[in-house]
């Protein structure tokens, strides 16, 4: 055994990303806005009154409106970000507490360098719900028929189905824990959309510093869309084992229809290329701390 | 300077001060003060990995010896935003790599920007 080096909870984080004062200006053109199969997508024009919601309807492509970084909340959930500040505390209950402090994550306060970390999606486990909107929400694609409303998520290449037929979770003697657990939604009005989730694999983290869920997470989402082109989403975790009250993992997170023909692109945790980058770079980078 | 190069001058600064390299699910702990490097090389091989992609180079050190450094780089996912593919380095190709390097001396490293032989830097 060899000591973990000391680094949690700690001001010395080495920040990311590092500093790199000397970098000269981008290339006004090397920003690109691309879909899966290198088609540039065209901003939409700045004056662009946008028109109505359509009812009932959410089928489309959808990306974070304020681009592709605003949905990979590294330092997890968008309204909490492990970043120290008191107001992004959640509140835990004591196995809340315990149980996060038993997840070694690749950031926020309490990273560790990632040959030590035993975040679940580092092996590429399935990254699994609600993680798959709380780490790398990219883009979407929502496709609905009278009796399901389907999610294929571009990170993890996943899907969702969510149940509107009026149908009830499955009883207690045949529900299995599951990496998406079983989703029932209804629409509260023609423009809002309201998901509960159950049956949560207790495997996955909320997010991706490790925030912890138990067998009990109860997770809801709002899809409210407010005009044609903006939908948002509010994300609020329940689980009265972890957390003392529900809390709002996102709050009202824009997403912005793209064009009709916007190609998903793959994006895969790959085990065997996991396993590559971890032998030639990860235990590498912290081989001495053996001797230490 | 006239106004339409004072215009690009600014979009430039604007584009620079927003650009921030974000697609990992693991921060930089590994690279414990992540003392920042540049380094010449040869380019032996470029994995367009997922999730990460790795840069290979051989350095050729003062005394002449040749190490071969394995450096990671941003996700596809975000690389394709920056114009970046797996088609942008090949074998044989001369790059200077500005980069973070773990405390242990291993060469390796995380990469910050890289530029060409014909001196477009690219950042990711």
């Amino acid at each position: 055994m060899f000591s973990l080096p000391v680094r949690a909870q700690n001001s010395s984080r080495t920040p990311f990303p590092a500093p790199d004062p000397n970098a000269p200006p981008l290339a006004q053109n090397q920003e690109k806005h691309i879909d899966g199969w290198y088609k540039e997508v065209p901003a939409p024009p700045k004056d662009q009154q946008a028109g109505p919601a359509p009812r009932r309807d959410l089928s489309g492509v959808w990306e974070p409106a304020g681009g592709w970084r605003d949905g990979v909340q590294f330092l997890g959930a968008k309204e909490y970000p492990s970043d120290g500040k008191p107001q992004h505390e959640l509140p835990f209950t004591p196995l809340g507490e315990k149980t996060w402090k038993s997840h070694k994550p690749g950031f926020g306060t309490t990273e560790v360098p990632i040959a030590l970390n035993n975040d679940p999606f580092d092996s590429c486990d399935p990254i699994g719900f609600p993680r798959i909107e709380l780490f790398n929400l990219r883009a979407i694609q929502i496709v609905q028929n009278p009796k399901q409303v389907l999610i294929f998520y571009q990170n993890d290449r996943t899907f969702r189905s969510i149940w509107s037929d009026g149908r009830a979770f499955p009883s207690d003697d045949i529900s299995e824990p599951r990496w998406y657990g079983y989703s029932t939604g209804k629409w509260e009005d023609d423009a809002t959309f309201v998901v509960e989730t159950t049956g949560l694999d207790e495997r996955t983290w909320i997010d991706n510093v490790g925030r912890p869920h138990s067998s009990d997470l109860r997770v809801e989402e709002r899809f409210h869309r407010v005009n044609h082109d903006i939908m948002e989403i509010t994300l609020t975790i329940n689980d009265p084992q972890m957390y003392t009250k529900p809390w709002n993992a996102l709050n009202k997170f824009p997403m912005r229809l793209q064009p009709a023909d916007f190609d998903l692109r793959e994006m895969i945790c790959s085990p065997s290329e996991q396993a590559q980058f971890d032998k030639e770079l990860s235990r590498p980078a912290i081989a001495d701390t053996k001797k230490k | 300077m006239n106004n339409r190069l004072w215009l690009g001058f600014l979009v430039m600064i604007a584009v620079s001060a927003v650009s921030v390299p974000l697609a990992a699910h693991h921060g930089n702990a590994s690279y414990g003060h992540a003392k920042q490097i540049t380094l010449k090389g040869t380019v032996t091989e470029w994995d367009w990995l997922s999730p990460h992609t790795l840069l290979k180079m051989d350095v050729k050190d003062d005394q002449g010896t040749v190490v071969n450094w394995i450096v990671e780089w941003s996700a596809p996912s975000s690389l394709i935003n920056y114009g970046i593919n797996k088609k942008t380095f090949k074998p044989g190709d001369e790059v200077t790599v500005v980069m973070i390097t773990p405390d242990n001396g291993a060469p390796i490293g995380r990469i910050q920007r890289v530029m060409l032989a014909n001196g477009t830097w690219l950042r990711g």
